[in-house]
């Protein structure tokens, strides 16, 4: 390729043309604009021409900065730019680069390593500070390992814009470069005594940066901030430091103590809210143990609330929850502000009201809370509606319903708030619903009628987004239907024509419900005339009625009651023959036929649906109607006649469905499968792969359901009665396929002794192991209820017992975040701070942050530095390694003076730094020594 | 170019053998080094990034103090803009961003949008956009967003004074807009 001419940089358009081409484009030509002008770029930034190459890279800044056009192919002439003489060629390049370098991607960082070192090092400050920005923003290890030395010089320097922009970026070579702590931080921690505002706000800001990480290596610099917290009058490092203290405040009471004063001072005393704000979180969020505080800053918070601007408002709803955690009586106290905020404007404030309301919830006041905050669900948009259900759904579901002391409430308001117009959290009902019914058996009467209401309304059925709630209705309705009033008025509603607006799922359920109605009706009837006193499934039906005696109706009773009101005692119950049974019977009949008949015409269609799940349940249905309507119409027509033998299979056949059915579904633990013991000799890890050669060949019949559809519904009839007769014997020809295949491959089954111990061994979902422990669980609980009850006699009736599994169940403790790798730079901070009062046995600078205990020990030890120079090797083999890393690493700075190489060294260089600081420390030491109170023994006061 | 070329080889190899040197010394250092990338995403209170967006989404100014990659980056563009761009003056400043929280203030058709922790002191970096959007207008003398435009890099000078490795460096107006005044003489 030709090489640019003269004429590309004579005719060279600037970054001004650009822009205004830009500009002056009509609408939608923009990018081939750029496209142009990034080809011409690409030409000229290969000019051995300075200024050429430095107005094409200026200009593919401006692309790339404000149109997002990719310079990353440019990144080696930055690298080249960077080292020109003028300083303006030198400012596009590094701007460049700062802005379009990936630290970790871009290989070409690399070779800027010795141009940033050279400009560090430069006389021009302007040029040491391009640097230091440079450095702060594309800083990698390599670097940061590379230019330490450099920057320890820096960290000293006589200007202040410089050491203040190179506090800044020490933090970034800190996070890159750990070990480059051991070098520099000595000099970071002189920078805290600096008076100057800038210098001091670097600083202040770079270790607010470090003790977020991990406060407790810098708890020894507390007397250093608190001089700070004191003094200094700069909001910005006040709200710096005041940060700092709340990360270590927590850490040592005693720190908790002094700290608090000057606090409260700063909050009382400030005009700026952001240091007052800053104020009152650290107080309610690290000293909240400190009454009188917490008082005033709930009294500042509250000022906070009360005031126009929202920004204020919001904060102070945020503090007010983190006061929440642990003074309750704050958000109570403002109670009338918080739910105020919640007619807010803007949604933020909204929710964190939301937040703050649910947050008072007490077994006491939750339905007036619920009730509160779907009045003003009703009239918010959408999605602040959605976010109250959300809360609300939340709150009270939390920890098993622990809230929730009146489950009737509870189970109407699910069934209110299904109803509302924007409600989008069907599915958190639908499982609520569902879980309540299961674990509250007090609740299920009343969840019957709720779910009732909801079922029997069309309307709902056009809305998709409570789906969910009515497949819960409809389970519910189905499982606890001898709980209804009226089951003939259930089936009519699944069956209801806009059932057809649900989703196939839903519509499964809807069917399998009007199975479970039309069983219990069947058996109902069957019961009423039951002469037979051998019911094979009677005591299990009485097991489930026994629970409800006073309230139970069953189908007949309620028919009856139209006609003999003076008979509601009508209840179906064992023992208890109904001396009307012949003219129930005959009541019951028809409607039952009705009830078939109903069914039929309705799921009839269904059979030959698309959706496998409807279309197989609604075969059932069917299947059961085929083979009992028969026996039913025969009834009706010889009523006298050989009933008996007529219905005896199919009575038989009803009451084995309705014995399954019957049988209560519970909650299942989720460690239910943990505690099934691993038979021996059962190998679970084996590789299977070879399993996978072999099987290939077999299809998944997956793809042949779909195209059997007609052939199943023709033959439905014939199939069911097929499947019902094998309910009953076990079919010889599937044992016989399965021995076959047991030969073929052999190799892949259990032997057979295991397989027998498995089917053994394994024990139910409830097996009696669970129950027990249910049991105990449930005494437990309702010894607490008791003890609640006695509290507040206010309460009416008991809390019904909500069933739980083991601990295990709902609250697995969040898994513990796995523990970072140790924490390199406090290691290395530790190594500094601890590791130089050691050593330095005669550096004052360290003790006087210690104790005065210690001090004394170490100045004791002023005459000996030969022993305690072992000891220390002896105890931390490692101090000994870094500083030895930390002179050789000087070796390529400019500090050479100070290197050695020899261990014995170690001193001289202590020494000198020593002399270097010592008036200073010595100032603050007599001002340490003035301020030393009684401690205990064993912890420093790390505030002197 | 060639001059140039051979010098960085020079550098590398220099580089390389302090590299060999130190790995030596901490021979863990290689793999703290990798380890480390990821601590920059536990840095609490620094600044994420600053963006000054108009009201149609352009960016006129952003400045990252993560890495990010640059498809990454031109998406949080988008989203930041799209959660500012609609909200009335009555509402709060910050709004929440991911896991971290925008705080924004518009100028006239201009966003300026700093990104922090969510336990950082808002109103301190609200004060902060205002300072700087103040020593914009003195620096340009009633700034507009032509001004921004045309005078990027100085943007991003002004920038780097005020706000370095995502610390706040610089409280005082005055200062930075002396400072800028001895950095336009460099020109």
């Amino acid at each position: 390729m030709a090489g640019p001419s003269l004429m590309d940089s004579l005719f060279q358009r600037s970054v001004d043309d650009i822009i205004k081409g830009i500009r002056l484009s009509p609408p939608g030509t923009e990018s081939t604009f750029i496209a142009k002008s990034l080809d011409e770029i690409r030409r000229e930034i290969k000019s051995t021409d300075p200024q050429t190459k430095a107005t094409a890279l200026h200009k593919l800044t401006y692309l790339h900065s404000l149109h997002g056009a990719d310079m990353s192919w440019a990144a080696f002439h930055s690298v080249e730019l960077s080292s020109s003489s003028a300083h303006s060629h030198k400012r596009i390049a590094f701007l460049a680069a700062s802005l379009s370098f990936n630290p970790s991607t871009t290989e070409v960082i690399l070779l800027l390593t010795h141009q940033l070192r050279k400009d560090l090092s430069s006389s021009n400050v302007h040029e040491v500070s391009l640097a230091l920005s440079t450095l702060s923003s594309i800083c990698n290890p390599d670097l940061a390992r590379d230019l330490t030395p450099e920057l320890f010089t820096l960290l000293s320097s006589s200007k202040i814009f410089v050491r203040k922009k190179a506090i800044a970026a020490v933090l970034r070579v800190f996070e890159q470069y750990p070990d480059a702590v051991l070098v520099c931080f000595k000099r970071v921690v002189e920078n805290l005594e600096n008076g100057d505002m800038g210098v001091l706000s670097a600083v202040v800001g770079l270790f607010c940066e470090l003790t977020e990480k991990d406060p407790k290596s810098y708890l020894p610099l507390a007397p250093e901030f608190y001089k700070i917290l004191v003094d200094c009058r700069n909001n910005w490092v006040l709200i710096k430091v005041i940060k700092i203290f709340a990360k270590l405040a927590p850490l040592e009471p005693r720190l908790g103590k002094r700290v608090v004063e000057p606090i409260c001072e700063h909050m009382g005393r400030t005009g700026a809210k952001s240091l007052a704000f800053e104020c009152v979180r650290t107080i309610v969020t690290s000293l909240s143990d400190h009454d009188s505080a917490v008082k005033l800053a709930v009294g500042k918070l509250r000022e906070f609330l009360l005031d126009d601007d929202p920004n204020l408002k919001y904060l102070g709803l945020q503090a007010l929850a983190i006061v929440a955690r642990t003074n309750m009586w704050a958000v109570l106290e403002n109670k009338e502000l918080v739910v105020k905020a919640l007619s807010d404007v803007d949604v933020n404030i909204k929710l964190e009201a939301l937040r703050l309301v649910m947050c008072m919830v007490s077994e006491d006041n939750i339905m007036e809370i619920c009730r509160i905050l779907i009045s003003h669900a009703l009239k918010s948009d959408p999605e602040f509606c959605n976010e109250i259900l959300d809360f609300i759904l939340l709150t009270c579901g939390r920890n098993f319903y622990e809230v929730i002391f009146d489950f009737d409430w509870y189970v109407s308001f699910l069934g209110e708030m299904a109803r509302i117009p924007h409600c989008q959290k069907g599915s958190e009902i639908e499982s609520q619903l569902v879980d309540i019914g299961m674990r509250v058996k007090d609740a299920r009467l009343q969840l019957v009628h709720v779910a009732r209401d909801l079922v029997i309304d069309p309307a709902l059925l056009g809305n998709p987004f409570i789906h969910g709630v009515l497949a819960a209705a409809a389970w519910v309705s189905g499982e606890y239907i001898e709980l209804s009033r009226n089951p003939f008025e259930i089936m009519e509603a699944l069956l209801q024509p806009r059932t057809s607006l649900l989703t196939p799922s839903v519509r499964a359920v809807y069917i399998q419900s009007a199975f479970k109605v039309i069983i219990f009706c069947l058996n109902s009837y069957l019961k009423l005339n039951g002469d037979d006193p051998s019911y094979p499934s009677e005591s299990t039906y009485s097991d489930v009625k026994s629970d409800y005696p006073g309230r139970f109706e069953t189908v007949a009773s309620q028919l009856l009651s139209d006609t003999e009101p003076d008979n509601p005692n009508m209840v179906v119950k064992h023992g208890q023959k109904p001396s009307v049974s012949s003219k129930m019977h005959h009541l019951t009949l028809e409607s039952l036929v009705a009830l078939v008949n109903l069914v039929e015409t309705n799921l009839g269609p269904l059979a030959g649906s698309n959706e496998v799940e409807v279309q197989e349940r609604a075969s059932n249905v069917l299947g059961l109607i085929k083979l009992i309507k028969p026996k039913l119409l025969g009834c009706l027509d010889t009523r006298e006649g050989d009933k008996a033998n007529g219905e005896l299979k199919a009575s038989e056949m009803v009451e084995l469905i309705f014995g399954a059915f019957s049988e209560d579904l519970g909650p299942v633990s989720l460690n239910a499968q943990e505690r099934v013991p691993v038979p021996d000799g059962l190998v679970l890890k084996e590789n299977l792969r070879d399993l996978e050669e072999i099987c290939g060949d077999i299809e998944l019949p997956l793809s042949t359901s779909f195209s059997l559809v007609k052939l199943q519904t023709m033959d439905a009839t014939s199939n069911l009665e097929h499947h019902s007769k094998e309910e009953f014997e076990p079919s010889t020809e599937s044992t016989s396929l399965l021995a076959e295949h047991r030969k073929r491959h052999g190799l892949y089954y259990l032997p057979a002794e295991n397989a027998g111990i498995i089917s053994n061994d394994y024990p139910p979902a409830h097996d009696p192991k669970d129950k027990a422990s249910d049991e105990t669980e449930d005494l437990v609980k309702l010894t607490e209820q008791s003890l609640v009850i006695k509290k507040k006699p206010n309460q009416a009736k008991s809390r019904p017992v909500v069933v739980k599994l083991d601990d295990g169940e709902g609250f697995k403790v969040a898994a513990k975040a796995p523990e970072f790798k140790a924490d390199l730079i406090s290691g290395a901070v530790q190594e500094v701070l601890l590791g130089n009062e050691a050593t330095t046995s005669s550096s004052r600078r360290k003790s006087s942050k210690k104790s005065s205990k210690r001090r004394e020990m170490d100045e004791s030890n002023v005459g000996v530095p030969e022993s305690k120079n072992e000891i220390v090797k002896a105890d931390m083999p490692e101090i000994g390694f870094s500083s030895s890393g930390r002179r050789k690493h000087h070796g390529h700075g400019k500090e050479r003076k100070h290197r050695s190489s020899g261990k014995d060294k170690v001193h001289d260089h202590k020494d000198k730094q020593k002399s270097e600081h010592g008036h200073g420390k010595h100032k603050s030491r007599q001002r340490a020594d003035g301020a030393l109170a009684a401690q205990s023994p064993v912890i420093p006061d790390f505030l002197l | 170019m060639s001059h140039l070329f051979e010098f960085a080889t020079i550098d590398l190899a220099s580089k390389n053998s302090v590299a060999e040197q130190h790995d030596r010394l901490f021979n863990r250092s290689k793999g703290r080094a990798r380890v480390d990338l990821r601590l920059i995403h536990q840095l609490h209170s620094l600044i994420r990034f600053i963006l000054l967006q108009n009201r149609q989404g352009k960016t006129r100014l952003a400045k990252y103090y993560i890495p990010l990659e640059e498809s990454e980056k031109h998406k949080v563009e988008y989203e930041v803009h799209r959660l500012v761009v609609n909200r009335d003056p009555k509402f709060t400043n910050f709004v929440e961003f991911r896991t971290h929280k925008v705080i924004y203030r518009r100028y006239a058709g201009l966003f300026f949008s700093l990104c922090v922790d969510i336990t950082d002191n808002e109103l301190a970096y609200l004060e902060s956009i205002h300072l700087f959007v103040e020593i914009l207008d003195h620096f340009f003398s009633n700034v507009c967003e032509l001004d921004l435009v045309f005078n990027f890099h100085k943007v991003y000078l002004i920038l780097d004074e005020f706000i370095l490795a995502g610390e706040l460096q610089e409280t005082s107006k005055k200062a930075i807009i002396e400072r800028m005044g001895e950095l336009e003489k460099q020109e």
